[in-house]
């Protein structure tokens, strides 16, 4: 009997014990002398059901999950028997409705295979994208992406053909191509996940933004949490190079591409763009004022794509796929997909990727399926720890940038965390300025001295010292970081703050 | 220009360039040059927007939150620190959202910040208090229970400055002016968020850091956190005079911050032609010399040199000098005395001089200490350019794209300018260093040398040689300008000269010691690395081919057409505040103001009728001849005017023997110097801060000095010498220095056009001054040398005499360091000799172990001419074979061991090349030995005079 055995290799199903379903597997092989092929592959993003083991036979995969180490010989076993009666068994992977009711595009390929092989990245439409540029003048590429309608995906949602369209016509002898891998939100993995599952991706929309604005150096700040991301792209880009895919010439095309992994400091701070350029340029990770802004003067001075790994893996899509069809998907002016990221106290936790538009509650309900502890859900935080909390009122908006912008709230990088009823939103509004004044990069003032103050304020108002004088005052303050605040750390930080005080008051009594 | 005290006006961003940008803020049209930010078009306007991390000396930094401002059409509240103009734009400072916005982060500021302001060392200066005035804070609703820096330790360890971080504000000015203005990177930020603290790099003190006190986070910090101990002990200033630093030749331009006569402290002024705001720890903060109780401030006299000093009256001090010196003349003859002009005094004081030799004792034996430092600068510039100076502004720097710097240490001794270097340098302009050491712009932070051509003590011309014949024998000359602006004659002759095989970096490399291929890459870089420019220094000059060198270094100036316009040309660094003047005003013997031979009867004649004397034709005695002379008995009295050549000149015990067969030597200083302990009569000096005059720097500007406080002695130095003259029976009428400027004008062509009222209104002027250009020469031989053509000389190699052999198989170079100036008189009697107590052998760690020297040993100095002992640091600043020491204090004696070798076209001695050995000792040399007991019986005798 010849199998193929896929056990996934990402940080996720490793930390839940992948390795040793892995071995168990070449265990049992090893035992049974039979021909069994085990693929490491990366995760699909099914984190509730980590480690996922999917079994290829007669052109189908099986999944099983969450399976245990000691699973794997009674499950392997019961493969020739009846698969379906093994308790984990959750039926052909493609018809898990989780995963089927998603619109995956960007995350496509993700678990699919091996995640560094070329031969497989190829066979599942990788590369067309570039294939694709590499036909096309610098001026059509940013052209397409505008004309697609994608948009930033760490958080800010600028457009990312108008930013490529700067960095194109800024005349410079060195131009850069910077991709944020320093995904520091609480509760998002989707940039971990895509580097781990599908790296060739990022490599390949960096290439293509590299095309697309004259940039032959490209480098990603990756987080220095991420071994596991790091040792993919390593070995990713070095065989990309002897592929021919990096280097002095792409495929024969005579175009040049050099790219390098950096990696950061432990700074949540270095996720902001200008701080990201002076980490990446060896100095401390301040945040640099704007103008100039990168696209003008970025990484050594020089002009600068900086985005997001998600944005320049989106890339890919739409050069493989035009335009048109990006921009097909999604609301409004938020175009294309979403992943969002569902984390916290969450039964089915994972990735989830979907064209904008869909309500927040129809996600969570959904594909979340409520909290993990079983208790009701109270609150919901998007965008990460800058982000707000939503109360059930607001979980009828849309998943749009827009939308969100008008309920005071923002998608960011699409972490979606959840709270079952038990939270003290008091201590999450206290949680917001304390991450600020851990975080804060100590160059403006607002964010320096004002997050150490706003963690100060909230405790007297907890403590019911002059409670009402002290709201007023964490009102003055969350108004003199948003106003005030060099960057959006600081000027984000009052969105959760505000949002608790506003929507759950009594938690503040 | 004394004026009420007032901090320097501050527009918050430095200065734009661009083309004219209207706009409108609060409601006034603004018209300035594009690039500028709307703080400092507001500020243009008269229009303050509130700010505390914003200063025009450094880049704009967007961090207090303060300056924000409100802009049609623009979302949110913009810093106008950041925020450039643009056309069109209308801006508005002052809203009601402004208003509550910085009063808000003005709240967050007070909230970590000691109450203290009555009592603060700011008080009255302090941005911040400014700020919170602005803003109208009223109250701090945070309280001051919440976390803050307020028992942050003070660091005090560095003598004129204490750093207490309880008063800081973390505005970063100054680890910015460290980084931008200084280019030190001694300071940093450390930790983040609330924790961010202002910290030394290495996380030591100060005075354990990199740090080189200049001075330029003082300067640049809003409140009292770094702040000058002189002004904690005094508070602030009442009134300020603008005037001119006494130390080196970069002369920066200072306020002097005063309460009475007493100098609370010297500020460096943002308008200062040379400086441009910056300064170093010598003009900075080492000033208390001038009142430090070893001044001599009563006229002294004694017999002879064993005699008990006598204090007397200026009266009797100036007829009894007047009258030895007329006895003297009368016994052996007119040219029998003579005097030794200053390059730390006043032009107005040189000059007098000079024509008190000249038109007093009728003889031309005047001559200055230029003579020892940068003589072949004049011959070898004059000979090829046609001027005796330099031909940049320092600000020509800022657009060099190749910078050439040989034989200076400049960091160590014009650290101003060093400054202004080492920033285009992290613009990106190339470095060639062409030193025998590892000076610091080899490898500093953010500045690395291209090339470091680690050239043989002595093979300066050899070297120099070289680059012309790789230049010219591959074609990288610069043709078209030779063609059009040099003699082609002497071209002609040089080229065959130059374009000899022997000259190839290859053939030269062991003279050199320099790989040839590097040689090659360094001389190509020169030429073809756009505008390329030349510093020089006394590495250059103070050899027995010192006026080759010179000439070797216009040649190549000239072969690339590197002169006359800005980012090119060729500058000698001056050691001393007035070397350029002093040579100006025609302080060598064959040579009157302005570069003019005493032999040419026209000129003489000019000055004749001006001084109503007859003046000698015939050039009188160099230094040097001097000292023979007096050994000889044929030259027997000698003025010698804020000099010490018994410390600075070579050979010491020559020295000494010249100065005791004297029969009458006068000294004019501050201090009983070394030369002093010799001398019949003593002259109190007056210090830069106590009398009227100019200097002149490297740059030929001429720099206003200025009376701060009366002279200690009671006289100004100038009216010392009319005094003398007119005891001479040679009248002198001069109401002020002024009207010895205007005379100097009158009688020389390149001042011309130089008066104290033009000065005055111009802040300095760049000589030649004249009706063609009435506010100076910043750039010279632009369209047409001065000569004329530019003239190639022959500069053929010939090594010094003075040779690594068996028996003094070392070579010892000398040089400056940072914290003391020249000789030490000032420096020693500062806090500066915190940094540099005692002068040190540098030996390369090879040399060393072979001698089984290790750091701190005593070692012995032997040259064929004398000996000494200092202590050895090992290092590889110096490569094998080459040693290398200062002569900032006496008992060094780095001078018994230099050799009386000297440059053949000026006598300047051969300072930086003199064959030693050196090996382990456990005692003083017998020189040192002799000289502490001379020392000792000379102080005892001061004291018998003078009881304290």
């Amino acid at each position: 009997m010849n199998l193929r055995v896929y056990v996934p290799r990402d940080t996720t199903a490793l930390a839940l014990g992948a390795d040793a379903v892995a071995d168990a597997v070449r265990h049992w092989a090893a035992k049974r002398g039979g021909a069994v092929e085990l693929v490491r592959n990366g995760s699909r993003g099914m984190f509730w059901l980590e480690p996922l083991v999917e079994v290829e036979r007669d052109g189908g995969r099986l999944a099983f999950g969450p399976v245990g180490a000691g699973e794997v010989p009674a499950l392997l076993a019961s493969l020739s028997a009846d698969p379906a009666g093994h308790p984990r068994y959750l039926g052909p992977v493609a018809e898990i409705s989780w995963l089927r009711d998603q619109r995956r595009e960007t995350f496509a390929r993700a678990g699919v295979g091996d995640p560094l092989s070329l031969t497989h990245y190829r066979s599942l439409g990788g590369f067309a994208g570039l294939e694709r540029a590499l036909a096309m003048s610098p001026g059509a590429i940013v052209e397409e992406v505008t004309a697609s309608g994608l948009r930033g995906r760490g958080g800010a949602a600028f457009p990312a053909g108008i930013k490529w369209r700067t960095v194109l016509e800024a005349s410079a002898p060195q131009k850069y191509i910077v991709c944020n891998a320093d995904e520091g939100d609480s509760g998002t993995f989707a940039d971990r996940l895509l580097m781990e599952a599908d790296p060739y991706q990022l490599v390949e929309g960096m290439i293509i933004a590299g095309l697309a604005v004259g940039a032959d150096r490209g480098y990603i700040y990756l987080r220095s949490e991420y071994p596991r991301a790091r040792e993919v792209l390593d070995q990713a880009l070095a065989r990309a190079s002897a592929g021919g895919y990096l280097g002095e010439d792409i495929r024969g095309s005579g175009r040049a591409f050099h790219l390098e992994v950096r990696l950061g400091a432990g700074a949540y701070i270095c996720g902001e763009e200008t701080a990201l350029l002076e980490s990446l340029e060896g100095r401390r990770g301040t945040v640099r004022v704007k103008p100039p802004l990168p696209a003008v003067a970025g990484l050594f001075g020089q002009p600068t794509v900086i985005n997001n790994v998600l944005t320049l893996a989106a890339a890919t899509t739409v050069l493989a796929r035009g335009a048109d069809f990006y921009r097909a998907l999604g609301s409004g002016r938020s175009r294309g997909t979403l992943p969002l990221q569902l984390a916290g106290n969450v039964l089915r936790g994972g990735l989830v990727e979907l064209p904008f538009g869909i309500s927040l509650r129809e996600v969570v309900e959904t594909f979340g399926g409520g909290t993990r502890s079983g208790r009701p859900l109270r609150a919901i935080q998007v965008g990460g720890p800058l982000g707000a909390y939503l109360p059930e009122s607001r979980w009828d908006t849309p998943l749009d940038y827009e939308a969100f912008a008008a309920i005071g709230a923002m998608l960011g990088h699409g972490g979606v965390v959840m709270f079952d009823d038990t939270v003290d939103m008091a201590a999450q509004a206290r949680f917001a300025m304390a991450f600020c004044a851990v975080e804060s990069c100590g160059k403006c003032t607002p964010c320096r001295i004002g997050s150490t103050r706003g963690v100060e304020v909230i405790d007297r108002i907890i403590a019911g010292d002059a409670p009402g004088e002290n709201r007023v005052l964490l009102r003055d303050l969350c108004d003199t970081l948003e106003q005030g605040s060099l960057c959006a750390m600081g000027g984000l930080t009052p969105l959760p703050v505000r949002s608790a005080l506003e929507a759950f008051p009594g938690d503040f009594d | 220009m004394l004026q009420f005290y007032e901090p320097q006006r501050d527009c918050g961003t430095p200065a734009a360039a661009g083309e004219p940008v209207s706009l409108c803020i609060d409601g006034r049209e603004v018209t300035v040059p594009a690039g500028t930010s709307v703080m400092r078009a507001a500020a243009e306007a008269g229009i303050k927007v509130p700010r505390l991390c914003a200063t025009d000396t450094l880049e704009p930094f967007g961090s207090c939150r303060i300056c924000l401002v409100e802009i049609e059409g623009v979302k949110g509240c913009p810093a106008s620190c950041t925020t450039p103009v643009a056309p069109g734009m209308t801006v508005h400072t002052q809203t009601g959202r402004l208003a509550r916005l910085r009063r808000n982060v003005m709240e967050l500021y007070i909230s970590d910040h000691p109450l203290d302001c009555l009592t603060c060392a700011a008080n009255g200066d302090c941005e911040l208090q400014e700020a919170a005035g602005e803003t109208g804070l009223r109250e701090v609703r945070y309280g001051f229970g919440g976390a803050n820096h307020l028992d942050a330790p003070k660091d005090d360890s560095n003598p004129y400055f204490t750093f207490d971080p309880a008063k800081c504000i973390v505005c970063s000015r100054c680890v910015r002016a460290c980084e931008e203005v200084q280019g030190t990177f001694a300071l940093t930020i450390a930790g983040r968020g609330f924790g961010s603290a202002v910290s030394v790099a290495d996380g030591g003190d100060f005075m354990g850091s990199e740090c080189v006190s200049c001075g330029a986070c003082v300067a640049a910090c809003p409140t009292a956190t770094l702040m000058e101990n002189s002004v904690i002990e005094a508070g602030i200033p009442e009134h300020i005079v603008l005037t001119t630093c006494a130390y080196c030749g970069v002369g920066c331009a200072f306020r002097a911050e005063m309460k009475g006569s007493a100098v609370v402290r010297m500020t460096p002024w943002k308008k200062g032609g040379a400086n441009a705001g910056h300064a170093c720890v010598k003009g900075r903060f080492a000033f208390g010399y001038a009142t430090h109780p070893d001044r001599i401030t009563r006229p002294m006299i004694r017999e002879h040199i064993d005699a008990p000093w006598r204090p007397v009256s200026w009266e009797e001090a100036i007829a009894y000098t007047a009258r030895r010196f007329r006895e003297i003349q009368a016994k052996h003859g007119r040219n029998s005395v003579g005097a030794i002009t200053s390059s730390r005094c006043t032009n107005e004081e040189v000059y007098l001089l000079q024509k008190l030799v000249r038109s007093g004792f009728g003889n031309n034996n005047v001559d200055t200490c230029a003579r020892v430092c940068h003589s072949p600068t004049g011959y070898g510039l004059k000979a090829t350019l046609g001027t005796s100076a330099g031909t940049q502004p320092f600000a020509s720097v800022d657009e060099a794209d190749v910078i050439v710097v040989i034989g200076a240490n400049l960091t160590e001794a014009h650290p101003v300018f060093a400054s202004r270097l080492k920033r285009r340098l992290r613009q990106g302009a190339r470095l060639v260093v062409i030193d025998p050491r590892r000076i610091e712009l080899v490898g500093a932070p953010r500045v690395r040398a291209d090339y470091h051509l680690p050239v043989n003590p002595g093979a300066n011309v050899a070297l120099l040689n070289a680059m012309a014949h790789v230049v010219l024998t591959e074609g990288l000359h610069a043709a078209p300008f030779i063609a059009e602006r040099c003699d082609a004659e002497a071209f002609a002759a040089w080229r065959t000269f130059i374009a000899d095989p022997r000259h190839a970096p290859e053939q030269v490399e062991d003279a050199t010691g320099v790989p040839a291929p590097m040689l090659r890459e360094a001389a190509r870089l020169y030429a073809t690395g756009g505008n390329s420019a030349i510093y020089y220094g006394l590495g250059v000059t103070e050899h027995s081919q010192g006026s080759t060198a010179v000439m070797a270094i216009a040649n190549l100036a000239m072969l690339t057409g590197n002169l006359g316009r800005a980012g090119v040309g060729v500058s000698p660094m001056r050691g001393q505040n007035n070397v350029q003047g002093s040579c100006d005003m025609g302080s060598f013997p064959h040579e009157l103001p302005g570069y003019r031979p005493v032999a040419d009867d026209a000129t003489r004649g000019l000055f004749e009728a001006a001084w109503g004397v007859a003046l000698d034709p015939v050039p009188g005695l160099r230094i040097p001849n001097m000292f023979d002379g007096a050994l000889d008995g044929n030259f027997r009295g000698l003025i010698c005017q804020g000099e010490d050549v018994a410390q600075s000149d070579p050979n010491t015990q020559h020295v000494q023997a010249a100065l005791q067969s004297l029969e009458c030597l006068v000294v004019q200083d501050l201090f009983l110097n070394e030369t002093a302990k010799y001398a019949h009569v003593f002259l109190p000096g007056a210090s830069f801060l106590e009398k009227d005059g100019t200097f002149t720097n490297a740059e030929r500007r001429i720099s206003r000095v200025r009376r701060v406080m009366p002279p200690l002695s009671g006289k100004e130095d100038w009216q010392v010498t009319v005094d003398l003259a007119n005891a001479l029976g040679c009248p002198m009428d001069y109401p002020d220095p002024g009207a010895i400027m205007d005379e100097i004008a009158r009688l020389t062509p390149s001042f011309h056009g130089v008066s104290y009222a033009r000065l005055d209104a111009l802040g300095s002027i760049q000589w030649p001054c004249d009706d063609a250009a009435p506010e100076g020469t910043p750039i010279l031989h632009v369209d047409t040398f001065a000569r004329g053509r530019g003239r190639f000389e022959i500069t053929e190699y010939v090594a010094t005499d003075e040779r690594a052999n068996r028996r003094f198989p070392l070579l010892l170079t000398t040089g400056r360091i940072l914290s003391q100036y020249n000789v030490g008189a000032q420096t020693r009697r500062t806090a500066n000799s915190a940094w540099h107590p005692e002068d040190v052998l540098e030996i390369h760690p090879a040399d060393a172990e072979e001698r089984g020297v290790t750091n701190g040993d005593w070692v012995g100095i032997r040259s064929r001419i004398g000996s000494t002992v200092l202590r050895a640091r090992v290092t590889e600043r110096v490569k094998p074979g080459v040693v290398y020491t200062t002569f900032h204090h006496p008992i060094s004696g780095a001078n018994v061991v230099t050799t009386d070798n000297a440059d053949w076209a000026t006598d300047c001695p051969e300072y930086k090349v003199t064959a030693v050995q050196v090996d382990r000792v456990t005692e003083p040399s017998a020189w040192q030995a002799r000289q502490r007991q001379f020392d000792r019986r000379q102080r005892d005798l001061l004291a018998r005079a003078e009881p304290r």
